[in-house]
C-alpha cells in the first residue's frame, strides 16, 4: 500500500529489472509531484511513464480487483476472457492515483512518485513539458478527466472511458471529456445505459485555412500490406504545413485483459503487442514478472534472450533499410534486403522454432536452448548473412541518387526531440545518447555492452545510418555471445508474485524504449499495469518530421521511424 | 554503377524453387500438431488447461480435439504434457478451405485445402489479386504476408499479387481478430472489391480471434464475422511456406 499522503516529498529510486516494497512509493501533494516532474525534466530525466489508475480503496479499485481477481489465481477456469468492458462501479467523483515514471541516464536509475488526484479535472502539465502531451491526451481517454490548458486535447484510442459508466447521466459535467466523445453519435443498437462510444477518426482535426490549402486524408487502410491508421496532411501546393496522426484502429483492449487475466494469456498478449517486437515486449514482461517475484533468471539465459533482442533487431533493421531503399526507387537494394532480413528471422526460427521469437522467452529465462553444434551454425549463418547486408547496404551510400533522397529529407532538430521525448532509433538520429542497454542495463547488458550508435543531423539518411550502425554491432553481439554462452541452466522456475511489490522493466527493443510498470496488492495480484512502446514516444516525431516537406516524401518519412500501430493502440 | 553490378552478382539468385522442392524448415519449427492417444494418462488434462486460447478440448470418452484455427503453435501444450503425448510436427502444409476442417481428432490427418471449382480457377487460377486488410493484427502476419513478395518466395511468378486498391482486386486477406474500430473500414474494403470474390483468413487471430477471443474490443476474427471465407491459414503466424501453400492449392496450381 502507499505511503500516507504528504509523508514525502521526493520520488523513490529503483533500477531497471528490480522491484522495491509497493510501500517506498510515495504519495505526493500533487504541487510537489508536478514539481519533482518538472524539475526533473529540467535536469535532462525523461518520462518513461505517466498514467493513472483508480486509487486503492476506492469502488473503481475493489471492481478492477475483483474482476481481475478471480482469474489471477493460478489455475482458474481456462474459459476466455468474458466481454465484460472497463471495471464497472467507477464514478467521475472518485479520485484517480497518478504514476510517473522517471528514467535517469546519467544516474542510470529510475524515479518513481503517485499523486491523488480528484475531481474531474487537473492542470495540464504539457505546456511546460510537451513530453507529457500524450501521457495526458491518454489519462483523459481512460479515466474521463480533463487536464486543463492541455493544447491538443484529443482522444488517443478511441477507447471508451473505463469510467465512463455515468458519463451519459450527468449531462453538461460530461460534454468536455475526452472519454465521453460527446456530439459523436451512439452505436446503432445501444441501450440508453450504455455510454456513448467514441467513433473512431471522429474528432476535431487540426486545420490549416487559406487560399489554395487543401487537406489530404489517408487511411486507415493504406496502400501496401500495413498496419491501419489515419493520417492528415495540411498541405499548400505540394507542401505540408502539418501531418495529424490519429489511430486507435488497432486498439484490442490488452492492457485490461493483462489485468482481468486469464493469466496464461499473458505471455502471448506480450508476444503480440507489436508483432515484429515479440521479443522486446515478452523480455520486458519477464524482467517484470522476475522482478515481482523475486527471480534470477541464469546468466544463460539472459544471453539467449539476448542474442534474440539483437536477432529481432537485425531482422528489422534490415528490412527497414530495404524498404527505405524501395521507397526512394532503388531496387537492387530493396531486394537483397527483403531476402536478408528472413535469413535474420530464419536464425530466431533456428533458436526457437518461431521466426519471431513465440515461444522463446519465459519467466525465469528462455524456454529453448541451444548446444554448441547449433550455436556454431547459428554463428556461421550469421557471418554469411551479416556479410551480405553489407554489401546490400554499402550500396545506399555509394549511390547518389539515394543520398539525394536521404539527405535533408524529413529533419527532425535536436531540440525538438529532446522536447517530445523521442526515444530509440529516432532520438539518437537527432543526437541524443539515449539507449537502455547502455544507460539503465539489465540482463545480459549489464555483462556485455553493445556501443551506442548516434548520428546527428535528424533526416531519414540519420535514421538509416543509425540503423546500419547498429547492424553491424548487433551482429557482433550476437557472434560474440553465441561462442561464449555462459554454462548452466537456461530456465529456473519463478514463482507467483510476491505481495506489495513495484517494479519497472525498461527493454531497449529495434524501435527504442519498451517500458512495462507493475505493481501487486497485498494479495500479490498484480492491480497495476502500464505498457508504453517506444511508438507512443515517437509517432509525433514523424509530424514534426513531415513539416515543410511533400506529401510525396511521406512514404519515406514515415518507413524511417518505422513507427507501430498495434503497439501504441495496445 | 559497377559496384552495383558487382553486388548483384554476388547476392546471387535466392527465388526457392517451391513447389517442386520441398523448403528446408527449422528442425524447432511447429507445424501440425501431432498427438499420440495411446500415451495419454486416463483423466489427464494437463495440455487442456496449459493452452491459452482453448485450441484443446476433450468431452468425456471421447478423442482429443485439436483446432487449429485457434492454435498459437506456442509450446505450452507440449512443455506441460507428462508422456510426450502432445508434440509438433515440422508439417507445414495446414491451409483447409472449411473452418470444421481446421478442428482435428487426435491424430486425425488434416483435410487439406482442395482447389476452387472450374468456373473460379478459370476466372483466378492464372492472375489473382489480392487487397490485404490488418484489422487489429499484430504486424507479425502482415509481415509474413509482406515477404511472399521477396525474391525468394516470388509470389509473381504464380500470377498472384497483392494490390493497392479494393476495386482492382479479386479478394481479401484478413488477419488480426478485427478490432471493434476497424470493423467499418473492414466492410467498406470488402464491399469495394467487385463480386466474385474470395475472402482468405490469414493466422489465428483472423480465423477465431487468437489471443484476443471474447475480447471486448474486438471480435473474434472471422468466427465473428459473416464474410464466407474461402481460405483458412492457421498459424500465428503462419509460416509464408503456409500461405503459399494455401493459395497455391486454392488456385489448383500444387
Amino acid at each position: 500500500m502507499t505511503a500516507a499522503p504528504g509523508t514525502t516529498a521526493a520520488p523513490a529510486t529503483l533500477h531497471n529489472g528490480a522491484s522495491i516494497p509497493r510501500a517506498r512509493v510515495p504519495r505526493l501533494a500533487w504541487t510537489d509531484f508536478r514539481s519533482a516532474l518538472l524539475a526533473a525534466v529540467d535536469r535532462g530525466q525523461r518520462v518513461a511513464a505517466l498514467f493513472a489508475t483508480a486509487a486503492p480503496g476506492t469502488d473503481a479499485a475493489a471492481a478492477a480487483a475483483r474482476s481481475a481477481g478471480a482469474a489471477a489465481v493460478p489455475g482458474a477456469p481456462a474459459a476466455p476472457a468474458g466481454p465484460a468492458g472497463p471495471a464497472a462501479g467507477a464514478t467521475a467523483d472518485r479520485p484517480l492515483l497518478f504514476w510517473a515514471v522517471l528514467a535517469d541516464d546519467h544516474a542510470g536509475v529510475l524515479h518513481v512518485a503517485t499523486t491523488l488526484v480528484e475531481g474531474d479535472s487537473f492542470p495540464s502539465l504539457t505546456p511546460h513539458c510537451p513530453q507529457v502531451h500524450l501521457f495526458e491526451r491518454e489519462i483523459a481517454e481512460q479515466w474521463g478527466v480533463r487536464p486543463d490548458g492541455h493544447p491538443w486535447l484529443k482522444p488517443v484510442r478511441f477507447q471508451p472511458s473505463r469510467r465512463g459508466a455515468d458519463s451519459d447521466g450527468d449531462g453538461a459535467g460530461g460534454s468536455d471529456r475526452v472519454g465521453a466523445h460527446a456530439g459523436a453519435p451512439a452505436r446503432a443498437g445501444g441501450t440508453r445505459a450504455e455510454p456513448a462510444r467514441p467513433v473512431v477518426g471522429v474528432t476535431d482535426y487540426f486545420r490549416v485555412e487559406g487560399d489554395e490549402v487543401h487537406e489530404v486524408a489517408v487511411g486507415p487502410v493504406h496502400a501496401g500490406i500495413i498496419e491501419p491508421g489515419h493520417f492528415r496532411f495540411q498541405c499548400h501546393g505540394e507542401t505540408v504545413f502539418h501531418l495529424e496522426i490519429s489511430l486507435g484502429y488497432q486498439h484490442r483492449g490488452v492492457e485490461r485483459a493483462v489485468l482481468a487475466g486469464p493469466t496464461k494469456r499473458v505471455i502471448h498478449y506480450m508476444e503480440t503487442l507489436a508483432g515484429d517486437t515479440t521479443i522486446g515486449h515478452a523480455t520486458a514482461y519477464c524482467q517484470l514478472a522476475e522482478a515481482l517475484a523475486d527471480c534470477r533468471p541464469p546468466p544463460r539465459a539472459l544471453a539467449l534472450r539476448g542474442i534474440a533482442l539483437e536477432l529481432e533487431r537485425l531482422a528489422n533493421h534490415t528490412g527497414g533499410l530495404g524498404a527505405l531503399a524501395n521507397d526512394v526507387g532503388f531496387l537492387p537494394t530493396a531486394s537483397y534486403c527483403g531476402r536478408l532480413r528472413g535469413d535474420f528471422l530464419n536464425l530466431t526460427a533456428a533458436l526457437c522454432g518461431s521466426r519471431f521469437g513465440r515461444g522463446l522467452v519465459r519467466p525465469g529465462g528462455a524456454a529453448f536452448d541451444v548446444d554448441g553444434t547449433r550455436a556454431a551454425d547459428m554463428e556461421a549463418r550469421l557471418a554469411a548473412a551479416a556479410r551480405d547486408v553489407a554489401g546490400a547496404v554499402g550500396l545506399l551510400w555509394t549511390t547518389s541518387s539515394v543520398g539525394a533522397r536521404f539527405e535533408g529529407t524529413g529533419k527532425v532538430a535536436h531540440e525538438t526531440a529532446r522536447e517530445l521525448g523521442l526515444v530509440g532509433v529516432a532520438a539518437r538520429a537527432c543526437g541524443l545518447a539515449r539507449d537502455v542497454r547502455q544507460s539503465l542495463p539489465a540482463g545480459i547488458f549489464r555483462f556485455a555492452h553493445i556501443p551506442m550508435c548516434v548520428w546527428h543531423t535528424g533526416d531519414v539518411s540519420a535514421r538509416a545510418h543509425v540503423r546500419w550502425l547498429e547492424i553491424q554491432r548487433s551482429a557482433a553481439f550476437v557472434g560474440e555471445e553465441l561462442r561464449r554462452l555462459p554454462g548452466g541452466a537456461a530456465r529456473v522456475p519463478c514463482g507467483a508474485p510476491l505481495p506489495g511489490r513495484f517494479a519497472v522493466s525498461l527493454v531497449e527493443g529495434w524501435r527504442g524504449e519498451i517500458c512495462h510498470v507493475a505493481a501487486t496488492d497485498a494479495a500479490g495480484r498484480v492491480d497495476v499495469y502500464k505498457i508504453v512502446d517506444p511508438s507512443f514516444h515517437n509517432w509525433q516525431g514523424l509530424a514534426m518530421a513531415l513539416r515543410n516537406e511533400q506529401v510525396s516524401d511521406f512514404p519515406l518519412c514515415n518507413k524511417s521511424f518505422d513507427l507501430s500501430y498495434c503497439g501504441y493502440d495496445l | 554503377m559497377l559496384k552495383i553490378l558487382l553486388e548483384r552478382a554476388r547476392q546471387g539468385h535466392r527465388t526457392f524453387p517451391f513447389p517442386d522442392h520441398e523448403p528446408a524448415l527449422p528442425d524447432r519449427f511447429r507445424g501440425r500438431p501431432v498427438v499420440d492417444p495411446a500415451k495419454c494418462v486416463d483423466g489427464c488434462r494437463a495440455c487442456i488447461e496449459a493452452c491459452p486460447t482453448g485450441a484443446l478440448a476433450r468431452a468425456p470418452d471421447d478423442p482429443l480435439r485439436l483446432d487449429l484455427g485457434r492454435c498459437l503453435f506456442c509450446p505450452e501444450c507440449a512443455a506441460a504434457c507428462p508422456t510426450g503425448a502432445i508434440g509438433y510436427s515440422t508439417d507445414y502444409r495446414l491451409a483447409a478451405r472449411r473452418r470444421e476442417d481446421l478442428v482435428l481428432e487426435d491424430a486425425a490427418a488434416l483435410k487439406r485445402a482442395e482447389a476452387l471449382d472450374a468456373a473460379a480457377r478459370r476466372l483466378f487460377g492464372r492472375s489473382l489479386k489480392l487487397r490485404q486488410v490488418s484489422a487489429g493484427g499484430c504486424n507479425a502476419c502482415e509481415a509474413d504476408l509482406n515477404v511472399l513478395s521477396t525474391v525468394v518466395f516470388d509470389l509473381g511468378r504464380f500470377g498472384v499479387q497483392f494490390v493497392a486498391s479494393p476495386r482492382h482486386a479479386d479478394g481479401l486477406v484478413l488477419t488480426g481478430p478485427v478490432t471493434a474500430n476497424m470493423r467499418l473500414a473492414l466492410r467498406k474494403t470488402y464491399d469495394a472489391i467487385p463480386a466474385p470474390k474470395l475472402v482468405i483468413a490469414v493466422g489465428a487471430c483472423a480465423i477465431s480471434g487468437g489471443p484476443y477471443a471474447g475480447h471486448a474490443e474486438c471480435g473474434d476474427g472471422a468466427d465473428g464475422l459473416e464474410l464466407p471465407v474461402d481460405l483458412y491459414v492457421p498459424g500465428c503466424p503462419p509460416h509464408p511456406y503456409t500461405i503459399l501453400d494455401g493459395l497455391l492449392a486454392l488456385l489448383g496450381r500444387l
